[in-house]
């Protein structure tokens, strides 16, 4: 019931979501959304973000990743798209989108997902804004979002449902 | 033949996305110890430093290893990887 997929082309929120939706049944009564736009580097609307990939192993750890969300939550369908190539700023460039039952698990997946893709996706990006460009590593805010993400086990608040 | 392949940041410092490395005459395997010693070899001390950098990882036919004593054989694809980030 996922869809993973690592794509140049730009993606279609509307689209995806009713793609996702076709996927769905009637228990379902949740989707969370996550879309991430490139912005621009200290105000360099020149800025240019240039993703590059390992295929084949990216999508794994894509997969792997969301295995790790179905794992802890109980999930209905997720979809996950990731852009490679030359990005400018306000282009889209990750969509997360997660179904289930009740609002907690799709919430908390869709946030897992999207930290986790921070550390542990197998992506680089290189910025390039001017004359300066630099190879961006995962920020130390980034890690520690992940490393709770981890620990915490998919624990959910119980008052959290509904 | 192993094949190694370098990205993002690692391309750029040893100047190639890919090398082919021969596993010695008459044997099936070789050690990745051994293909790093190769690659020292073919890249030079700023190449090997750079690939031998305690924020890279290695990954044997796409799967993270650490054992530097994992047997490659020919048809294996080495990688080596810099931090990475997505999202």
């Amino acid at each position: 019931m996922n869809d993973i997929r690592v794509q140049t082309e730009d993606f279609s929120m509307p689209a995806e979501w009713e793609r996702l939706r076709a996927r769905l049944d009637a228990e379902a009564g949740a989707v969370a959304a996550f879309v991430g736009l490139v912005r621009e580097v200290q105000g360099d609307a020149s800025t240019v973000l240039s993703l590059e990939h390992y295929p084949g192993m990216t999508e794994k750890s894509i997969a792997a990743i969301v295995a790790e969300a179905e794992r802890r939550w109980s999930l209905a369908a997720v979809t996950v798209i990731h852009r490679v190539g030359s990005l400018r700023p306000t282009e889209q460039i990750v969509l997360v989108l997660t179904a289930s039952r009740h609002r907690a698990e799709s919430l908390a997946a869709c946030g897992y997902i999207i930290d986790c893709l921070k550390t542990d996706a197998v992506f680089w990006k290189r910025e390039a804004a001017g004359r300066a460009a630099r190879w961006v590593e995962a920020t130390s805010d980034d890690v520690q979002r992940a490393a709770r993400q981890r620990a915490a086990g998919g624990a959910l608040p119980q008052s959290n449902r509904t | 033949m192993i094949r190694v392949l370098f990205f993002a940041s690692l391309k750029e410092a040893v100047g190639l996305d890919h090398w082919e490395c021969r596993v010695p005459q008459g044997g099936v395997s070789m050690p990745l110890d051994a293909l790093l010693s190769a690659l020292r070899q073919q890249l030079g001390a700023a190449g090997y430093a750079a690939l031998t950098a305690e924020n890279v990882r290695i990954a044997l036919n796409q799967e993270f290893i650490d054992d530097r004593a994992a047997e490659l054989r020919s048809g294996d694809e080495v990688a080596f990887l810099p931090p990475v980030t997505g999202g």
